[in-house]
């Protein structure tokens, strides 16, 4: 994968500078530390940096087409090019690389806009047409490789990191209040927010066209499901058998590069599936990756361990400590690029380290399978309210929540205090946000930490009705069940899990990953499958289950699922207090201006004192020291190495001669 | 302090950070969102403590903790009991 960037005029030609795109490349370099790339004209300026995966030789972008009148910059991997190649080649298209970059080149140039359906992959990229100066940008369906934009100074800027525009100073550097109270309500920011003022990013399974005529941005592909009455009910061999060659066949065409691919293995259900599926079916000398944790309650080394001896993969793996988590806290933010209520990224920041080290660049992980097979926590809670919903003086239907989280219902003296909390919201059923209001009311309550300043100026602000208005109209259709896996996908998977935990984390150090289960036929087919087969009673991943039955040790199988969770109380608050220290200082706190510091100051005298920590607690710390770090160092302060000897290892100049010679201050 | 100024002032400190205006004694604890299923557990915690009291499984329940005014009923009664 890659990183791309570009500049692209929006009214009188203004000058771009080829040291105005090193810089967008330099400080993503990370993202392509093998070559780079540039193409200049009169209008736009594109740039990329390489991490060579297909094609080591020859890939060298931008790529452009027979005629030079088509130019691409692309971040990403289509898994299906081979196929779509020699269609294209029967079409008459001559290509001078093997790559899967020119592929989508020619098929943009054979099939316009309509190229994206084809694509079978994870991608983010540009395409510029001279003849007719238009720009196409686009992103992959479900958001696993991130492309931001902002349109400013009459000229659009792109790229796949924030940091890249940033680097032109003439665009201001602003947190978004709403984004704030987006990621302190849905712990994350929604789907074209970012949290920084007037950057966008380009949503999931989109793409925008910007020509002289203006600028469309449309939604290519939706994650559809089918009503309950259209939906497969019944889970018959033939449907367990299709499940099982898709994915199989997903994972076949992730295995394409010039490069050896790994695994991450972390012992639960979805990677220890994909681990078996590539070990037996496809490459018996599989390298594995896992993380460890100093802190038993975190570690699942016992199950990753038996997957390692049952499947005899060469497994590597990293023990992760608290003081680990608070050293790499910064480092991690700069990447992620948004504040963060979990810590959950800095384990696998390093995991992608050692990945790197171990002289990997691609991986395949287990990410997606909760979202499509029906595997979190709180589609079953969901289901159980609604069961519950109707018959509302049940005294043992609400047991069931006791079933789901024994750890939070460890102490049976509380049962009847912990019911009460899940009884919030169960007399409306119909409520569109029925399974997630709980959760995202309790998050909501760390804004309280929030300034009078922050709190005013979010005061007429409603992050529910912003997301209502990107719901589609199907929705109202759908099953509870279905509901939460929409909102889970849309919100978390795409702005969380596959960002801040996946593409960020993995590519800041070089590391390609690479998601089967998020492979669009695989997430079409369960689709058509009713939630009741793929939650049968409370249990998650049923098909999934089906799929593996005879290929997974029972032990696995039937495993109780563990949320994937890294520690915050006693990390964050280690023995140095560094981050404490330095970010929830009063001075600190009085420069940023987004937090009341009596609170904060209460709120870890509190954590100081006690043990353990409360989830309310631990989320309020992380999301405010997280949010401290990146309004220091992406507002405050924002550094970068940049040195104007950096030079591009090809560059195309189509510039006048007048351009070239114009001294931009 | 009287006893309900004692939970009150617990509360305001552990779980509103010192933000107490908008706590009565008739707010409810957990429509209001002020204390999670964790908090319970401080919350039981700190009674037991302060008040050298002990809580009953069954006493456990919404009806005797979810607000100010609730609290304090079942304070009166609990440390009655104990001095019967």
């Amino acid at each position: 994968m890659c990183g791309i960037a570009g500049i692209l005029n929006l009214g009188k030609e203004q000058p771009i500078t080829p040291n105005a795109l090193r810089r967008m490349v330099s400080i993503q370099h990370h993202r392509g530390p093998d070559e780079s790339g540039a193409y200049i004209d009169n209008n736009i300026g594109l740039a990329h940096s390489r991490l060579s995966i297909i094609d080591l030789s020859e890939g060298t972008q931008p790529i452009h087409n027979e005629d030079k009148s088509l130019w691409i910059i692309y971040n990403g991997e289509v898994f299906n090019y081979p196929e779509i190649r020699q269609e294209l080649v029967k079409l008459g298209h001559k290509f001078y690389t093997t790559s899967d970059t020119e592929v989508i080149l020619h098929l943009y140039e054979e099939k316009g806009i309509n190229c994206l359906s084809e694509l079978n992959g994870q991608f983010a990229f540009a395409i510029w047409n001279s003849n007719s100066r238009t720009l196409f940008l686009a992103r992959d369906r479900v958001g696993i490789l991130p492309l931001f934009y902002t349109i400013q100074n009459k000229r659009l800027y792109f790229a796949s990191e924030i940091k890249a525009i940033f680097c032109d100073e003439e665009i201001p550097r602003e947190l978004d209040l709403e984004s704030l109270d987006q990621i302190f309500t849905f712990w994350t920011t929604l789907p074209g927010k970012t949290i920084f003022n007037n950057i966008r990013e380009l949503p999931p399974a989109h793409y925008m066209l910007i020509s002289p005529n203006g600028i469309t941005t449309n939604k290519y592909w939706y994650m559809n499901f089918l009503n309950n009455t259209e939906t497969f009910y019944r889970k018959t061999d033939d449907l367990v058998n299709e499940i099982s060659e898709t994915l199989t066949d997903a994972v076949r065409i992730r295995l394409r590069a010039d490069v050896p691919v790994g695994t991450y293995l972390s012992g639960g259900l979805d990677s220890s599936a994909l681990t078996e599926t590539v070990k037996r079916k496809f490459n018996n000398e599989l390298r594995s990756f896992g993380i460890r944790f100093e802190n038993k309650n975190y570690d699942e080394g016992s199950f990753q361990n038996e997957m390692v001896n049952y499947l005899g993969v060469d497994h590597s793996e990293i023990v992760i400590s608290n003081d680990d988590i608070a050293t790499n806290f910064e480092d991690v933010l700069w990447h992620t690029e948004k504040p963060l209520l979990r810590t959950g990224p800095i384990p696998l920041f390093l995991l992608s380290k050692l990945v790197n080290q171990s002289g990997y660049k691609v991986v395949l992980t287990g990410e997606g399978a909760d979202e499509v097979f029906g595997g979190y926590d709180i589609f079953k809670e969901a289901k159980i309210r609604n069961f519950w919903a109707k018959n509302p003086d049940s005294k043992l239907r609400p047991l069931l929540l006791a079933r789901l989280y024994p750890y939070i219902f460890k102490d049976d003296r509380l049962n009847q205090t912990l019911i009460a909390f899940f009884k919030s919201g169960i007399e409306n059923p119909d409520d569109p946000f029925f399974s997630h209001n709980i959760r995202w009311k309790n998050t909501g309550k760390i804004k309280n930490f929030f300034s009078e300043q922050v709190k005013d100026s979010n005061r007429n602000y409603d992050g529910y009705s912003e997301l209502m208005n990107l719901l589609p109209p199907s929705y109202s259709d759908w099953d509870i069940v279905t509901k939460a896996q929409f909102l889970e996908s849309m919100i978390f998977l795409s702005n969380y899990l596959l960002s801040s935990q996946g593409d960020r984390v993995a590519m800041a150090h070089s590391v390609e990953l690479r998601v089967p289960y998020l492979d669009h036929r695989v997430i079409e087919l369960l689709g058509k499958v009713n939630s009741e087969i793929k939650i049968n009673g409370l249990n998650e991943k049923h098909l999934l289950k089906k799929v593996f039955k005879d290929r997974l040790p029972a032990s696995i199988l039937n495993r109780w699922k563990n949320p994937y969770r890294a520690p915050i109380h006693k990390a964050l608050l280690n023995s140095t207090m560094s981050l404490v220290k330095e970010y929830c200082s009063e001075q600190s706190l009085k420069k940023s201006g987004l937090f009341e510091n009596v609170k904060v100051a209460r709120l870890i005298s509190k954590l100081e004192k006690s043990n353990s920590a409360g989830e309310f607690d631990e989320m309020a710390l992380v999301g405010i020291i997280s949010t401290q770090i990146i309004h220091e160092n992406f507002i405050q302060d924002f550094q970068y190495n940049y040195s104007e000897s950096d030079s591009f290892n090809q560059f195309f100049d189509y510039r006048s001669v007048n351009q070239k010679f114009t001294k931009v201050v | 302090m009287s006893r309900v100024n004692v939970v009150k002032e617990f509360i305001i400190e552990n779980f509103l950070f010192g933000e107490g205006e908008s706590l009565d004694l008739e707010t409810d604890f957990f429509d209001k969102g002020i204390i999670d299923s964790t908090g319970v557990i401080e919350l039981v915690d700190f009674l037991e403590k302060s008040f050298a009291i002990s809580v009953d499984d069954e006493e456990l329940i919404p009806q005797n903790l979810s607000s100010l005014q609730k609290i304090d009923v079942f304070l009166n009664k609990k440390l009655a009991q104990k001095v019967a």
